[in-house]
């Protein structure tokens, strides 16, 4: 379990720490400081009553932190934990481009709630491959023009390696279809359907 | 977005008394139709509680049929043995509906509450009877292209509604004749699909007759009297993940061409899905012809209605009926 990390986040920006012993635990409870709390515009509703501790496990990696009841995991993961690579598109379950794995199964995190998700194993685009050993789908987009501009990459990715999972890659016709929750404006379904039979044929699937 | 507030439950009993507990308060499981909502404040709820861990998931064979429990996804019925096996219409309509990504997240309960899409009713700068009783339709005199055309109320139609039931799985339930077995303060009971969703009448805000402090728990799909095959046919705007224009759920029992029983039921053209049992009867003891099938679909689209950018929905329906009775029959 040695990428197994814990992370606190204080609930007010990026600010991040790795977690030194379990008995930091407990700052998560603590309200913001007030010098935060004053600078924050008068606009903004006062949530700070409304949010809840949570643990949410992405990537292999513990997090802990308070959220909204209304942050979906998409936006939460973007712009608090700093896991970018899921895009905001449509943001409403249309477009695919915020698929990630949750329990291993393909989902649209733009309609899922954060807090909805404790206990469950949520895998990124950044939890696939890595510059250095990128998935075997990676490996395959490049090699088949499987992106142009790149936006809708990752949830292809990710629609793509569980669909190779799940063994709905029998075909052209198969994997269209059950690609058929993400959208590319580019226009790059030929190169992304060959990337995905690429793998199929060469076993890689994992 | 407005902010709400967030309740886990992990009984039926609690959730319901969870739901009870504050006004305003929505189950939420695969959220996939509400966190939609509430982002584009058609729903505002003060409270959700999160149904999503109940144990309410099993998919089981029963003396008279089969029981799939309210929370099982839709992926997961989809490919289940025994829905593959007893109703293959169900796994059929389920495939057909959504996206891969959808389908592992939205439940059976979920996608029986499935809320209309109907432009108007999903932009709160327009009049819509459904999210603000009293202001009108919008579509009426609106683009309502994928309105219904079928089931209309009788009265003054801006006091109405011309919206669809948008799910497929609520069609192929309703030529199933699935039963929807449900919890409450005031007990359980059973509604048969048929009665579950409703005709927009004058009060479209009530899409079902599902009472706001109940809870679904599960569906029971009656074996059929009679081996047959079914078939679900959608027509959409393209190949893949979008709703259905029109679509039918036939299922029919045919020895030696002559038809014993038949199943049929439309969606995309009403308000609930739209099935005659009185057509079904006429086709009992005909031979299973397209000339048979024909008169059927005649039939069932007669009174109907087209608006302004919809009445090609009518010749559409009847067609679609035509092949799918023909798919079946096969």
């Amino acid at each position: 379990m040695a990428q197994h990390e814990k992370y606190l986040i204080d609930g007010a920006g990026r600010r991040w720490f790795l977690k030194q012993s379990s008995a930091l635990a407990g700052l998560v409870m603590l309200p913001p400081l007030a010098t935060q709390a004053e600078s924050v515009p008068t606009a903004m509703p006062d949530t700070t009553a409304t949010t809840q501790p949570i643990s949410l496990r992405i990537n292999k990696k513990t997090y802990k932190l308070a959220v909204e009841p209304r942050e979906t995991l998409l936006d939460l993961m973007r712009e608090r934990l700093n896991l970018t690579g899921s895009k905001k598109g449509c943001d409403h379950g249309q477009c695919g481009a915020c698929t990630v794995h949750i329990d291993g199964r393909r989902a649209n995190a733009c309609l899922t709630l954060a807090i909805m998700q404790q206990g469950r194993d949520i895998t990124t685009i950044e939890g696939l491959g890595t510059p250095d050993k990128l998935h075997p789908l990676q490996a395959a987009f490049i090699e088949h023009d499987g992106f142009q501009c790149g936006f809708c990459t990752p949830g292809q990715l990710m629609s793509g390696a569980a669909l190779l999972r799940e063994g709905h890659a029998g075909s052209p016709d198969e994997i269209r279809e059950w690609m058929s929750g993400n959208i590319c404006r580019c226009g790059a379904y030929p190169g992304i359907v060959a990337a995905i039979q690429s793998v199929q044929k060469g076993g890689t699937t994992k | 977005m407005k902010n709400f507030g967030y309740a886990e439950a992990s009984q039926p009993a609690q959730a319901i008394q969870l739901l009870g507990a504050q006004p305003n308060s929505q189950f939420i499981a695969g959220g996939t139709n509400l966190v939609d909502l509430i982002k584009y404040d058609v729903m505002q709820p003060d409270r959700v509680v999160d149904i999503s861990r109940l144990p309410l998931t099993t998919i089981e064979k029963t003396a008279t049929g089969l029981r799939i429990g309210a929370l099982a996804r839709n992926s997961d019925m989809a490919e289940h043995p025994l829905v593959k096996q007893h109703a293959p219409l169900l796994a059929e309509a389920l495939l057909a509906g959504a996206s891969p990504q959808l389908r592992n997240m939205a439940t059976l309960g979920g996608n029986l509450m499935q809320r209309t899409r109907c432009y108007y009713f999903y932009d709160p700068s327009q009049p819509c009877n459904k999210r603000n009783p009293g202001s009108g339709c919008g579509a009426l005199e609106g683009y309502n292209r994928i309105h219904a055309i079928l089931g209309l109320d009788t009265g003054d139609l801006n006091k109405s509604c011309i919206a669809t039931n948008p799910s497929d799985m609520n069609v192929a339930l309703a030529a199933l004749e699935a039963v929807v077995n449900v919890s409450g303060p005031a007990g359980e009971r059973s509604i048969p699909i048929a009665e579950f969703h409703r005709l927009a009448g004058t009060t479209p805000q009530q899409d079902t007759n599902l009472k706001p402090d109940e809870l679904i728990l599960s569906v029971d799909i009656p074996t059929a009297k009679q081996a047959g095959k079914s078939h679900y046919l959608k027509v959409r705007d393209r190949a893949s993940y979008a709703f259905a224009l029109v679509s039918v759920a036939a299922r029919l029992s045919v020895e030696n061409g002559t038809i014993r029983e038949a199943r049929l039921a439309l969606g995309g053209v009403a308000h609930k899905p739209w099935r005659m049992t009185a057509v079904e009867q006429t086709l009992v003891g005909k031979p299973a012809t397209e000339a048979t099938f024909r008169q059927a679909a005649t039939t069932l689209l007669t009174g109907a209605r087209g608006f302004a950018h919809n009445a090609f929905k009518v010749s559409l329906a009847q067609s679609a009926i035509v092949q799918a009775l023909q798919e079946a029959a096969v």
